[in-house]
């Protein structure tokens, strides 16, 4: 298909972001590295992993965080799934003209404690402003280099009989940030579960668990990962619905607004895939930081490049990448 | 005692309680021993049956018919391209409810109109159209009204809000339609022939019978002699509501009846029609995306209240040409029940829910786009 404007559907994590990353970027810039399309790059003979991202969050303060801590989080987690420890960070700021200094102090302040967790430093930056309009607020890039001590990890490694976990319940970064823009008067305690995930990999390697692939679920949920696996590795992925963790305030929101929880953004859940072997021995590493983590399913060959969701009632579905912008459903 | 949310639907997911109607439906389909074809009426429905894999549960004998009952599905390209021009005026906000801003006119959807730089906005609920027009007093903000019996009285509970405060910048654009009218047109043509149809039973939607009352399918029980079963959204309500109308096959009778007895009553909410009567009046016709024109299928502004009609207002730029849908397109047929989104040629291919075709794959409750989605398991 042809595009004739960028619209919010291609920023989605989905299927329209796909079509434009793959159909003008990845057609430009291809490269070796570039086309493994992981959530971080491996350069230097994969001696270190190197990512960036951008953060235009709405509202930029949101229950559980803001964006601050978000812009450290996204790019640490991006180096920590690929089997990285974050070390040195760049950050750049694009301001809109009138924002408030305070708010941008108590921002810069949740970005020292995040970076704290993840023992790395800021080591260049750059700041613009722009005139009012220009920017909603504030927008912060980061980019990030992180050194590789477990290296293997990759979306295309799956093999029939893995096993697939979960680190935590889902969505809830989705649902806070839903529930708390304009016009969507919902009051929840419900918290984002916005945080950084090195120290809890470190602690998979360190337990001696071998990693086939990891990933956090962010744009597009866990649906967007498992389709992305599905599809890299050439395999089928079948999840047991039940075993999927939603928190009773997420489900509501979904409820409500027509959503699924695998479609919503985390930003402090991550999938894994092990060998069956060592699903076990994965689980209760990730229980000691989240109740609700759980093994969701395994690997098969039924339906290529898919991923399958079964019922409690025996029935099955697939669980597709999510497609368009998040719209409320209307009846 | 507080009460959990999970308490309003887990009941309604038991698998044992699925298991087990799914058995006796297996009974019941054999005891009639010939094939029967369901028609759920909406789009709700046949989303919950295909999320929940409900046809790998029925019988061989047991079909599910899509009906038409989705009201993003049913708009015709025409109103699409209303919907367009208006918010392509300067100073107008237009609003709308979720999916219809994805759905594509001649000129593009409304998603494109914003890609574009016209203010489209969606809200979940038509009463924030009063804060959008209090916070913008220098703009016309226009909601795009759209809706079965549902969405009808929350659209006439905004206008009396506006017209109670005083509220001179909104309008509506009115597209508001009703269920019975449109199913007949399955049961009888314009000249009262009986149609050609494979439906056996209806399975009919809650949600418009709180509003509208369980009396609205009488005609159907007791003319056209299809059993209707007025039916929660829930896999264990939908699977009681096949129970329930196979029983009533098998017993030969075809009557009204309401398996969502916890908020159907036969009269219906009877506040939300009068609000409905006090601004609305039968519109001489609609035309149906795929259907073609239903004569008193759809609700207009009475005429006293023509200051507020978006449509009289701008009546002038609004094209006044009817659109035909691709060629290759079968979304008529499916919302007819004639055909089932597999039969289409371009399902799948030429028509994505990325790139819709049809409106059947626009809204999340097209049978196109549960059929693409859920995959159609067998």
């Amino acid at each position: 298909m042809k595009i004739k404007n960028i619209s919010l559907a291609h920023g989605n994590g989905g299927s329209e972001s796909k079509e434009l990353v793959e159909g003008l970027f990845y057609s430009v810039f291809g490269n070796k590295i570039l086309n493994k399309s992981e959530d971080a790059a491996l350069i230097e003979n994969g001696k270190l992993a190197f990512t960036t991202d951008s953060f235009t969050v709405n509202p930029l303060s949101f229950a559980g965080g803001d964006i601050g801590k978000l812009a450290i989080c996204g790019t640490c987690n991006d180096l920590a799934v690929m089997g990285a420890k974050p070390k040195y960070l760049s950050i750049a700021f694009m301001i809109e003209e009138g924002f408030s200094f305070d708010e941008l102090k108590s921002i810069i302040k949740s970005m020292h404690d995040e970076l704290e967790k993840n023992d790395a430093i800021i080591v260049c930056g750059d700041t613009k402003v722009v005139p009012k309009g220009n920017v909603d607020k504030l927008f912060i890039n980061t980019t990030g280099i992180g050194e590789i001590y477990y290296s293997g990890i990759s979306a295309s490694n799956l093999k029939e009989g893995m096993s697939i976990l979960i680190s935590r319940d889902i969505g809830a970064h989705g649902a806070v940030v839903f529930a708390a823009r304009e016009g969507m008067e919902l009051s929840t305690e419900l918290k984002s579960d916005c945080a950084s995930l090195y120290p809890q990999v470190k602690s998979i390697v360190d337990g001696g668990v071998n990693i086939v692939a990891m990933r956090d679920a962010t744009r597009g949920g866990i649906a967007a990962v498992l389709n992305e696996w599905a599809n890299a590795s050439g395999i089928t992925i079948e999840i047991d619905e039940s075993k999927i963790s939603i928190s009773q305030e997420v489900q509501g929101i979904c409820e409500l607004l027509g959503f699924e929880a695998t479609a919503l953004a985390n930003e402090g859940t991550f999938v894994l895939a092990v060998p069956s072997e060592d699903a076990q021995k994965a689980l209760a590493i990730l229980r000691q930081t989240h109740e609700s983590s759980a093994i969701i399913g395994s690997v098969n060959s039924t339906y290529k490049g898919k991923v399958v969701l079964k019922s409690s009632w025996g029935t099955q579905r697939f669980l597709d990448l999510p497609t368009g912008e998040l719209l409320p459903r209307i009846c | 005692m507080s009460i959990e949310l999970k308490n309003l639907y887990d009941d309604f997911r038991d698998a044992k309680t699925i298991k087990a109607y799914a058995k006796q439906i297996a009974i019941d389909a054999k005891k009639l021993g010939r094939p029967i074809g369901i028609m759920e009426v909406c789009g709700g429905h046949t989303h919950t049956i295909m999320k929940y894999g409900l046809p790998q549960l029925m019988p061989a004998n047991v079909h599910f018919i899509h009906g038409p009952g989705c009201p993003v599905c049913i708009m015709p390209k025409e109103r699409v391209d209303h919907a367009y021009t208006l918010a392509m005026q300067p100073d107008v906000i237009l609003v709308t409810l979720g999916d219809m801003i994805r759905v594509p006119g001649s000129h593009g959807s409304l998603q494109d109109a914003r890609a574009k730089g016209a203010d489209v906005r969606f809200v979940y609920s038509p009463i924030d159209v009063l804060k959008i027009a209090r916070e913008n007093p220098d703009k016309k903000v226009i909601f795009f009204a759209i809706g079965f019996e549902t969405t009808t009285p929350m659209t006439a509970a905004l206008l009396e809000s506006v017209i109670k405060n005083d509220i001179k910048n909104v309008l509506f654009y009115i597209n508001h339609v009703t269920v019975p009218e449109v199913m007949t047109t399955l049961m009888i043509d314009g000249e009262n022939r009986p149609v050609e149809n494979k439906i056996d039973a209806f399975l009919g939607p809650s949600h418009v019978s709180v509003i509208a009352g369980s009396q609205i399918y009488e005609p159907f029980a007791s003319v056209y002699k299809r059993p209707v079963v007025v039916s929660g959204f829930e896999p264990v309500d939908v699977m009681q509501s096949i129970h329930m109308i196979l029983k009533q096959l098998i017993e030969g009778r075809s009557e009204v009846e309401v398996q969502y007895a916890r908020a159907v009553e036969k009269g219906g909410n009877k506040k939300a029609q009068e609000l409905t009567n006090k601004y609305f009046e039968k519109a001489p016709l609609f035309s149906w995306r795929g259907l073609g024109k239903v004569p008193k299928s759809s609700w207009q502004l009475k005429d006293e209240f023509s200051a507020y009609d978006a449509q009289k207002i701008y009546d002038s730029i609004l094209s006044k040409e009817e659109c035909q849908d691709h060629k290759l397109c079968r979304c008529g047929d499916i919302l007819k029940g004639l055909a089932t989104p597999p039969d289409c040629t371009i399902f799948g291919t030429l028509c994505k829910p990325s790139n819709p075709v049809g409106s059947c794959m626009v809204s999340s409750e097209g049978a196109c786009s549960a059929y693409y989605k859920y995959g159609n398991i067998k």
